[in-house]
């Protein structure tokens, strides 16, 4: 690891000032760590925010449900309010990476750093979250804007993540039998504004809205509306791990049991 | 330098470090307590778990400084004059070949016990499987490793 200055601010603020040139901020640190050993990251300065009471903290009403950026995916997973309003959420949370991950990692990390096999990313998607930070608020429809990139502007701090509570959703995935990351992962939804459905781990461009899915589930929202769709592949990336044609044929599949799950 | 105080295994310590120094670094280096492993250093075998607060984390994948103000405890702590009941059901069931992963299992294990009791949830041979999947053993296989901690879940 390159040397670097730790930092430990008290508010937002403090590491919105915190946050010059090479500066980065840590969350949970369970990807920035690892990518710092590798060289593939060397901030010049970690402004951690993991402590910051207002960061922290889920709180839920009949219509939405809105999760602190420095909560870890723990706390979401094992909360009885998100499991009562939004099962689905509280699922995905509990997949991510293994136990241990999960009592460190955060929701605020998770999605600022947009990995294209995170599970996050498909349920702001899929749910039609809104990332709120410290300048603005975000629709997940413009927060996603690539591989590992987001519209997060330079100094821009994610604060929350509020999540219309949908009328029922599902999240399923296919891992990848070693990593256990998502090479296909489904967020379906039928919300107060349509269907959603949105796909991480395929998408040759990060997480994306599989309109296909989402205009047969709004004539009926059934597994067996979906068995005759075909997922176009010019937009999934093919790898070692599963071509194009095979990782369309798993969304599909996926998506159907996500539906069966839905609630 | 950073200045990292803790509380490990119910002992107070303070020390200055280089900000970027990992916690298991601190622990081994800093401390001497060489039980904590750096097995992959990748955050995917477990064999660096510790409980940082109570619950179960990699430390090699976390900075002491970032840990500091934290009660930490690490596989010499879990023994409270004779052993602790994880670590006789391992012993019991045989439940290490190498034992390069154990104080990790040991530590994942006694965090998933904690767990399942307090939410009250059944914590079967299924469960204790899935719980298992950010520790990796490389020597055998994971029968009598599930088999201690389901000895230890009932004694704990």
């Amino acid at each position: 690891m390159y040397a670097t200055t730790y930092h430990r601010p008290s508010s937002v603020e403090e590491a919105a000032r915190l946050l010059s040139g090479e500066a980065k901020i840590l969350a949970g640190g369970q990807t920035l760590l690892p990518a710092m050993k590798l060289h593939l990251a060397g901030p010049s300065d970690l402004v951690d925010i993991r402590r910051i009471g207002a960061l922290k903290g889920i709180k839920a009403d009949r219509s939405a449900v809105t999760i602190g950026a420095a909560t870890t995916h723990f706390e979401v997973a094992s909360s009885p309010d998100i499991r009562k309003a939004i099962p689905a959420l509280a699922t995905l949370a509990g997949w991510i990476g293994d136990p241990a991950v999960r009592h460190v990692g955060t929701i605020g990390g998770s999605i600022a750093n947009n990995d294209p096999a995170a599970d996050y990313p498909a349920g702001l998607l899929g749910l039609g979250a809104t990332v709120v930070t410290n300048q603005r608020e975000i629709a997940a429809d413009d927060f996603f804007t690539g591989l590992f990139s987001t519209a997060l502007e330079d100094g821009e701090i994610i604060t929350a993540v509020r999540f219309p509570v949908p009328k029922r959703a599902g999240y399923e995935k296919l891992r990848h039998p070693a990593s256990r990351f998502a090479l296909v992962g489904v967020m379906v939804a039928e919300t107060a504004g349509g269907v959603r459905v949105a796909v991480t781990g395929s998408g040759s461009d990060g997480v994306f809205r599989a309109t296909e899915l989402e205009a047969a589930l709004a004539k009926s929202f059934t597994a067996s509306a979906l068995a005759g769709i075909t997922i176009a592949t010019d937009r999934l990336m093919s790898d070692i791990h599963g071509d194009a044609a095979y990782r369309a044929n798993a969304i599909r599949v996926i998506a159907q049991r996500a539906v069966g799950s839905a609630k | 330098m950073a200045e990292v105080k803790l509380t490990v295994n119910g002992k107070r310590v303070t020390r200055h470090v280089p900000d970027e120094t990992l916690l298991v670094e601190f622990l081994r280096e800093e401390l001497r307590l060489t039980g904590t492993h750096v097995g992959c250093d990748t955050s995917q075998c477990g064999a660096c778990t510790v409980h940082v607060d109570g619950m179960a984390v990699k430390s090699c994948t976390m900075l002491a400084a970032s840990a500091s103000g934290s009660e930490v405890t690490t596989i010499e702590g879990l023994a409270n004059g004779g052993l602790h009941p994880m670590q006789k059901a391992f012993n019991d069931n045989h439940g290490l070949q190498c034992g390069f992963c154990t104080p990790g299992m040991i530590m994942t294990a006694v965090d998933m016990v904690r767990r399942y009791k307090a939410s009250g949830e059944r914590l079967d041979e299924e469960a204790i499987r899935h719980e298992l999947e950010g520790n990796i053993c490389r020597c055998t296989g994971y029968h009598n490793i599930v088999k201690s901690i389901q000895q230890a879940a009932g004694e704990m």
